[in-house]
Formats: structure tokens, C-alpha cells, sequence
């Protein structure tokens, strides 16, 4: 992985979209997938390209990894994407969520020889039994809460967020770049965590 | 399966994110595997995961990549390898874990470290170390601390020490501020699955001489 300076992006990395009013809402983007899944649409597929693939490149080039590997890793996530659509639930999850975590496990299989274990990649309609997370409407909004949530946390807790989602570093090597104890990389993440879930939840009780 | 003990919330947040080491990976997958619960706040941190994606900051894409995507769309698949083994029903092995070991933790080779302990290292990239560990009735482990995390999950049989009781699905999820000597209370042989971050560091000088010994 390319050297980068530790979350020194914490408060401008993410950004609210400036022409959302244009974009379909991520309600939409996960009923369009679902679709895809039944139509193999070619302009419907063209469209979740349009809205996912500089997201996937952006996050991507965020772990470190060149241009030109995040250019081949993203053609390989929306192939994944047209490939799989048939095991994606929109009841389960959003499609951003569910995109992501195809992007992520095929970064770092690329990044390391061994896959990533997975608990059940293939099998997200299987559990029937488990409740989704969020409602398909909650979806709508939830995204957006999270990222203000985000804006909204301390800087140190930013930091240890921003560092191990976007840039993918352990525990361990966060201590050691911000020269702080293990433990409080932790506690940190901890309570960042709690918060972004109570965004996530709709929860504005602070 | 009653699970008592579960993954630390920055550990799972970790997983989620990608950014745990592979031996660790492998414990936590395994212990979703088993665990409802925390299958359910992984579910929760894979959807902050999404809204993370929706909000980052764009990476342009040119439309000759489109082209050259749609161009392979119709293209056949090569089936992916069925390398992940069917579970196996009833099975102590999570599937997680069944496509490093098989369907049967007494079919390993299990390699012996001293009398009543037995250790069958998994293949894993890193520093630290990916082992099962089979202990028998009434044997410790070494008393040791560690540099970086030590993830333990219970596959078989049971153990008490200084954290407390654990027993097959419990994970231990201990940092570096611990020392402990696990000490097997089952009345059969005790298997987890453990990784670290790094090599252990014993506490007592027993440790400290045997520890080039066994790899340990
Ligand atoms: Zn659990």
C-alpha cells in the first residue's frame, strides 16, 4: 500500500453530493438493483454504473492502491455486480451496502494472495429468519444522517474511522502512526461506532 | 449453543472495514458463523459501510470503461471455484473455517507441543499466527500476554481464566492490557481456533525459554 498521511481527511473526505436533487434516492438505487436481477436491463445497468463505479474507484484509491488497479478492480466489482444481482435482498440491505462489501472483498483478495473470509456472501436471501436492518424507506435517509454523523464526530474519533474504513488499517498500525495505546484506538473506534449507529438508526437523541 | 461471550465492537467495526489481518478475519467470520447476535450488529456496520460508499468522494470513471464492461457482460462465466465446501450439518467447524481444515477436526495433523497439548497450524499471511489449539482435561496453557490482540474462538469443550468462563461459540476478544493462563475445565479434549496480531509473549521465564522451542 502506498504511504498516505494518517486521516488528515477526516472532515473533508466525505462529502454531501452536491446535485443530489438530480440523483435518485438510495431507495431507489436498491429497487433498480433488485430489478436488474429480473430484467437484465443493459440501460439499467448502465445506470447504477453511472452512480457506482466512482464511488467504488473512489474508495478503492482510498485503501492505497493506483489508479490503473482501481480502474481494473472497479470494472471487476460492477461485473461482480451484474453477475450476483441474483443474490442481492433489498429487503436485507441497501444496494450501496451490499456493493460495498462485494468492492471491499475484492480488494483485499487482490491486495492479499488468501480470500478474505466471509461469513455468508452467498447466501444473503438464504436466512429468512433474521429481520432486515433498516427498512427500504429508512434507506432513503439513512445515508446521509450517517455521513453528517460523521462530520458531526470529535476529531479524534474521525480519525480512527477514517483510517480503518477508507484507508483499511488495522488497530494496531493505527496506535502506532498516532503513537497512542492499542487500547485507546479501541475505545475510540467504540464510540464512534455507537454513535454512526444511532444515525444510522434515526436516532437524534445526543 | 448458549454464546456468553462475544466480539469487542472495534473488532467487528475492523472486519467490517476490511482492515483486520487474515487469522483474525478468520476467527471473527467463524464466530458470525455461529453467532445470531453478532451477525446482526456486523448486518448494522456493513449498512454504515454502504452510506460511507454513498458519500465518498468521487473517483472519475471514463465511458470507455463502461464500454469495455458492457462489452464483457454477455461473456461466459467461469463457474467460481466450488473451493468453499458444503457445511457439513451438525458440524463443530464454521463454515468460515471448513475451507482451511475439512470437515473433521480429528482428520488433522495435529502436532504435539508438550503432554496434553496439541497445535495444527493454518496457513496465514502476517506476523502473527492462525493455530487450532487442543487442549486436554485439567492442562493450562502457558501463562502469556501479548503485543497487539489475541482472538479465541471455542470450537470444542471448554476453558476458565482471569476473563472468565468460555465455552463452544464464546470468542475471546482480548487486547494487550491482559495476561492470562487458560486453564481447560471440560471433561473432553478443549479445541478453539486462535490468531494474533503477533507472537506471544510468555510471562514466566518457562515460557520465555520454551517459546523458540514451540513456536508459540
Ligand atoms: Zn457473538
Amino acid at each position: 500500500m502506498q504511504d498516505q498521511p494518517p486521516g488528515d481527511e477526516a472532515l473533508s473526505v466525505v462529502a454531501l453530493r452536491a446535485e443530489k436533487a438530480s440523483e435518485a434516492p438510495v431507495k431507489d438505487w436498491s429497487a433498480m438493483l433488485a430489478e436488474l436481477a429480473i430484467s437484465r436491463d443493459r440501460q439499467l445497468f448502465i445506470r447504477l454504473f453511472r452512480h457506482f463505479s466512482p464511488r467504488i474507484k473512489g474508495y478503492i484509491m482510498k485503501l492505497g492502491l493506483t489508479e490503473a488497479t482501481a480502474e481494473e478492480l472497479t470494472q471487476e466489482a460492477m461485473l461482480s455486480v451484474w453477475r450476483k444481482t441474483h443474490l442481492y435482498d433489498p429487503g436485507k440491505a441497501a444496494a450501496s451496502t451490499w456493493i460495498y462489501t462485494l468492492a471491499r472483498n475484492l480488494s483485499i483478495d487482490w491486495m492479499r494472495k488468501q480470500k478474505y473470509p466471509e461469513y455468508d456472501l452467498d447466501s444473503w436471501h438464504e436466512e429468512a429468519g433474521e429481520p432486515p436492518v433498516l427498512e427500504l424507506a429508512e434507506q432513503a435517509v439513512m445515508s446521509d444522517q450517517v455521513a453528517m454523523a460523521i462530520r458531526q464526530l470529535p476529531d479524534n474519533q474521525a480519525q480512527v474511522i477514517i483510517m480503518s474504513f477508507y484507508e483499511g488499517r488495522s488497530h494496531s498500525e493505527i496506535a502506532d502512526r498516532l503513537s497512542i495505546p492499542l487500547g485507546s484506538v479501541k475505545s475510540r473506534i467504540r464510540l464512534a461506532s455507537e454513535k454512526l449507529k444511532q444515525a444510522l438508526r434515526g436516532n437524534h437523541d445526543h | 449453543m448458549t454464546i456468553n461471550h462475544h466480539l469487542d465492537e472495534a473488532t467487528l467495526f475492523s472486519y467490517v472495514a476490511g482492515a483486520l489481518g487474515q487469522g483474525p478475519a478468520l476467527v471473527v467470520a467463524s464466530h458470525l458463523a455461529m453467532c445470531n447476535l453478532c451477525r446482526q450488529r456486523c448486518r448494522e456496520l456493513e449498512a454504515i459501510g454502504g452510506a460511507l460508499l454513498e458519500n465518498i468522494a468521487l473517483a472519475a470513471v471514463s465511458d470507455s470503461t463502461l464500454a469495455s464492461v458492457l462489452d464483457r457482460l454477455d461473456q461466459d462465466v467461469i463457474p467460481e471455484a466450488a473451493a468453499r465446501p458444503a457445511p457439513v450439518a451438525n458440524s463443530e467447524i464454521p463454515a468460515p473455517l471448513a475451507s482451511y481444515v475439512g470437515d473433521s477436526l480429528e482428520d488433522l495433523s495435529w502436532k504435539k507441543l508438550v503432554p496434553g497439548v496439541w497445535v495444527h497450524d493454518l496457513p496465514s499471511q502476517g506476523k502473527g499466527i492462525t493455530r487450532l489449539l487442543r487442549v486436554a482435561p485439567g492442562k493450562a496453557a502457558l501463562p502469556h500476554s501479548h503485543r497487539g490482540s489475541e482472538l479465541t474462538l471455542l470450537l470444542r469443550g471448554s476453558y476458565s481464566d482471569e476473563v472468565g468462563r468460555f465455552s463452544t461459540g464464546d470468542v475471546a476478544d482480548l487486547d494487550d492490557q491482559i495476561t492470562h493462563q487458560p486453564l481447560v475445565d471440560s471433561d473432553h479434549d478443549c479445541i478453539c481456533l486462535i490468531a494474533t496480531e503477533y507472537p506471544l509473549r510468555y510471562t514466566t521465564l518457562f515460557g520465555k525459554i520454551t517459546q523458540p522451542l514451540f513456536g508459540f
